[in-house]
């Protein structure tokens, strides 16, 4: 093995290693759902190459409205999917589009792009 | 003056209950200049007739604000048609600029190509500066990545700051690589001689991927857009307009959205019913095919429910409004589609937990590959070796074909259901019903019609037929029994004129009597003709108890105090239970019957439908029970009823269907909801379930093969066997052929049709 292999193999491998952890292990954004004047629990949700935040808490038993705005035109996002709730929504470019539901049961449930690779999740307490 | 009335609709914002929609109205109604303020809680809308000279759209909003609710300005129309159709319009925009993209992208490659294997003709090479060329090939390269495939870079880029990769991941750092070592084989091409390598580059490479992965991602969108045809089409069905009848008599077009409950609307032949309501004058036939699958017009008479988006294709009715807007059959069968193509189907489970972690797998086995490449390759070619395997395995790898394997066999099949009548609550629905063995039937209101029917007509002896049903009819017509209106349809479906009948008396428990041509009429059970002293001949008794023994309901009737004919009562079959049930049979179903008449009925019915097991004398809490029966002994039971009672049961069975606009709650607990009563719907919905499964295995199995496959071939796995390397380029060919062909075999469900004997 000459210099040049064992760079190459030394960066490679902890390339392999970063992509691991940033992309499995790292910490993650999580975020409440607040009342608003209305009594209405509202979270807003940022559509861009992913979900932020991208662990939402809410409370089992109350009506919790999410507005996703979509803020790119990139068609991996257009889709949003919440199969626990049966919803399928088309989410326009650059508008908010709203998703209200009514969790009765405790536990987690992802959300996900229409080829499920954008994830971020529901965790009803 | 009444022609200088204005009507002005108001978008009413912030009411809560009915209450609230009640004060809205009063304080319109008190603004100076209303005539009419109606205020519809459920749509939120409320319509002002006013006059312009007094009043004006913002004094009225002004009555509203005052009344401590808000109005919404009209621009934004939110209803499900016109959102359905902006986003059409957003994803048209989308499918044009993508479209454009690839163009670019393409007559780019096809001039890069050509100029790339330039090299490998030794004579040219001679004459061309490659120095020269490879800048030439730069500039034409640019406008394919900052172009074409901007796209790519830029969604990987935000997925990468969220920690979420995607498709485009792979794309992007496969022909960002490719390109940058282009770049530096361009710019600074001494660094490369300078270690005895020559300094190639892959312009061609990183513009046909782009340009192939367009190519994909074109043909994807065209489908995809197919795949929610039948949700789009539904909801084109829905009327614009209704004619309605004002309180005057006056008719007036007005737009769907200004329909109130209690409304009078009329209905011409050859338009379409605007809502949902009860028909009030006039009759029809209504072609109902777009919300029950049944093609043949449905009669409809004074009291029958009509449904919006129907047909009328005969006469002309009024009907009065009993549902507006989301409440329709319309609204909720679409409602209920786009519900299901939302689910999950359990057998995506695998394909969800791969997609989740696929792509920074591939990232990794990609860096790998490299590396290895890189190590053990001859030392004058290791370097482009290993580049060229790296951006094959990510370029390979792309998991779009897993995404779309079950969702698009879904949305094809829910949408396919709902034009036959046939309503799948969710993906499981469509899963379970896959699986079952055992259809277990409830004989009243699915193998039979549910009501009872003349099946006998035995006139007695010296009776003219004709005559005597006439008289029969007469008395008939006046009762509210449902055997009576079984013998009045009998009497119409044969033509018997119409006469009259007087001092009509109805004896409980017993029957009917009445005057008819001056001479007394009784019709009843035994009791009814015992009590009143007339007794039955032999033969007639003979009749009867022949009647009996095929468990009929026998009616006795009696004229002048003679005994003048008997008629024999039952529900009967449906003409299409046999030969679906025959289909069932012949898919491998096990058919099995239960009722709760006794066993005689039962073995009856089952012998003329072919069923040869079944359970009599079912008690309809004991329903439940009977199903638990059939799965303690292995079986995967679907379970069909309509009723009420039948909802323990629905809900027990692996997987229920719940008959004929069946009653809300046998809905709820049902998983597909048949909109026609006829076990036809039953053959349906299995045989959908069946094909759509099979087309998410096969999609399913073509996506994991090709990754499975595709990878260890790109990483090169087979080179030092065979010598075989995947070429970056046909890698992205592969690639969009593999979504192209998953899309295309699920909207091959599209061309669904329930087999008919
Ligand atoms: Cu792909």
């Amino acid at each position: 093995m000459d210099t040049t292999e064992i760079i190459v193999t030394l960066t490679g491998l902890a390339l392999a290693g970063f992509v691991i952890w940033y992309f499995f292990f790292s910490a993650r954004q999580t975020a409440s759902a607040v009342s608003s004047s209305s009594g209405v629990r509202e979270v807003g949700i940022t559509v861009k190459g992913g979900y932020s935040p991208d662990v939402i808490e809410v409370e089992r038993g109350k009506p919790v409205q999410l507005s996703f705005y979509r803020d790119e035109e990139n068609s991996c996002s257009e889709e949003l999917l919440m199969p626990d709730f049966s919803i399928r929504r088309d989410l326009p470019a650059f508008k908010t589009t709203l998703v209200e539901l009514l969790p009765q049961q405790a536990g987690t449930f992802p959300f996900t792009c229409g080829m499920g690779m954008l994830r971020g999740s529901l965790v009803v307490k | 003056m009444e022609s200088t009335i204005k009507t002005e609709t108001l978008d009413i914002e912030g009411m809560t209950c009915a209450s609230c929609a009640s004060f809205v109205e009063k304080s319109l109604t008190r603004t100076p200049g209303v005539q009419r303020a109606v205020v519809n809680f459920a749509t939120e809308k409320a319509t002002v007739d006013y006059l312009p000279a007094q009043a004006s759209p913002a004094t009225l909003k002004e009555a509203v604000v005052q009344a401590g609710y808000g109005v919404t300005e009209r621009a934004p129309d939110t209803s499900a048609a016109d959102r359905q159709a902006e986003i059409d319009e957003q994803k048209a925009r989308a499918y044009a600029q993508l479209k454009r993209r690839f163009w670019v992208a393409t007559g780019l490659a096809i001039v890069i190509m050509p100029l790339s294997m330039l090299m490998l003709w030794p004579a040219m090479m001679q004459r061309v500066n490659m120095q020269w060329l490879n800048y030439g090939l730069l500039l034409l390269t640019l406008p394919v990545l900052l172009y074409s495939g901007r796209e790519f870079y830029t969604s990987a880029w935000n997925g990468f700051r969220h920690r979420a990769a995607n498709m485009d991941t792979l794309i992007a750092v496969g022909t960002g690589a490719a390109f940058l070592y282009s770049l530096a084989a361009t710019v600074v091409p001494g660094f490369f001689t300078s270690r005895g390598l020559m300094p190639e580059v892959y312009y061609d490479t990183t513009a046909t991927i782009i340009a192939l992965i367009l190519l994909g991602k074109v043909l994807e969108l065209r489908a995809k857009t197919q795949t929610s045809a039948a949700i789009k089409s539904l909801l084109g069905l829905q009327a614009k307009t209704a004619r309605l009848v004002r309180p005057g008599g006056q008719e007036i077009d007005v737009p769907i959205e200004q329909v109130q409950l209690n409304d009078l609307i009329v209905v011409r032949p050859g338009e379409k019913v605007a809502t949902d309501g009860i028909l009030e004058e006039g009759h029809s036939a209504v072609d109902e095919a777009m919300l029950t699958g049944e093609s043949l017009p449905v009669e409809k008479k004074i009291g029958d429910p009509v449904f919006g988006a129907t047909l009328n294709k005969t006469g002309s009715f009024r009907f009065r409004v009993t549902k507006v807007g989301a409440d329709t059959m319309l609204s909720q069968i679409v409602k209920l589609v786009e519900d299901a193509q939302g689910s999950r189907a359990p057998i995506q489970r695998l394909a969800d937990k791969v997609s989740a972690i696929f792509v920074p797998t591939v990232v990794c086995i990609a860096i790998l590959t490299f590396v290895l490449w890189f190590d053990l390759a001859p030392v004058e070619a290791r370097l482009p070796l290993a580049l060229v395997n790296f951006v094959a395995v990510l370029i390979i790898a792309c998991p779009c074909a897993l995404g779309l394997a079950t969702p698009t066999a879904i949305m094809v099949s829910t949408g396919k259901g709902a034009e036959h009548g046939v309503l799948i609550r969710n993906a499981e629905a469509l899963e379970k019903a896959y699986q079952v063995n055992t259809v277990l039937l409830d004989k009243t209101g699915t193998i039979t019609r549910g009501e009872p029917a003349v099946t006998d007509f035995v006139p007695a002896a010296g009776q003219t037929a004709s005559e005597l049903l006439q008289i029969v009819a007469a008395v008939e017509r006046q009762s509210e029994h449902p055997l009576a209106e079984a013998v009045v349809r009998y009497a119409d479906a044969q033509q018997a004129q119409t006469i009259p009948a007087t001092g009509f008396r109805a004896v409980e428990g017993r029957g009917a009597t009445a005057t008819v041509n001056g001479q007394a009429v009784l019709i009843g059970n035994f009791r009814l003709l015992d009590e009143a002293g007339i007794v039955l001949p032999a033969a007639v008794r003979q009749q009867a108890d022949a009647l009996l023994a095929q468990a009929k309901t026998v009616l006795y009737i009696a004229v002048a105090g003679q005994v003048a004919g008997l008629l024999g009562v039952a529900d009967t079959v449906r003409d299409t239970s046999a030969a679906a049930i025959q289909r069932l049979q012949g898919m491998g179903i096990e058919v099995v019957m239960m009722t709760g008449d006794n066993p005689q009925t039962a073995a009856q019915v089952a012998a003329q439908v072919g069923i040869t097991r079944y359970f009599a004398e079912v008690l309809p809490q004991d329903k439940a029970g009977k199903v638990k029966e059939l799965q303690a002994e292995g079986r995967v039971v679907a379970m069909v009823g309509d009723g009420i009672n039948d909802a323990p049961a629905l809900a027990q069975a692996d997987i229920g269907l719940a008959m004929g606009g069946g009653t809300d709650v046998a809905m709820e607990a049902a998983g597909i909801t048949l909109m026609r009563s006829d076990l036809q719907g039953v053959v349906t919905a299995i045989e959908l379930s069946r094909q759509t499964i099979r087309t998410i295995k096969q999609n399913l199995f073509f996506a994991f093969i090709y990754n499975t496959l595709g990878i260890p071939v790109a990483a090169g796995l087979l080179y030092p066997v065979f010598g075989w390397l995947l070429s970056p380029m046909l890698a992205a060919g592969a690639m969009a052929l593999s979504s192209v062909s998953v899309l295309t075999n699920s909207l091959r469900l599209r061309s669904f049709s329930p087999l008919k004997n």
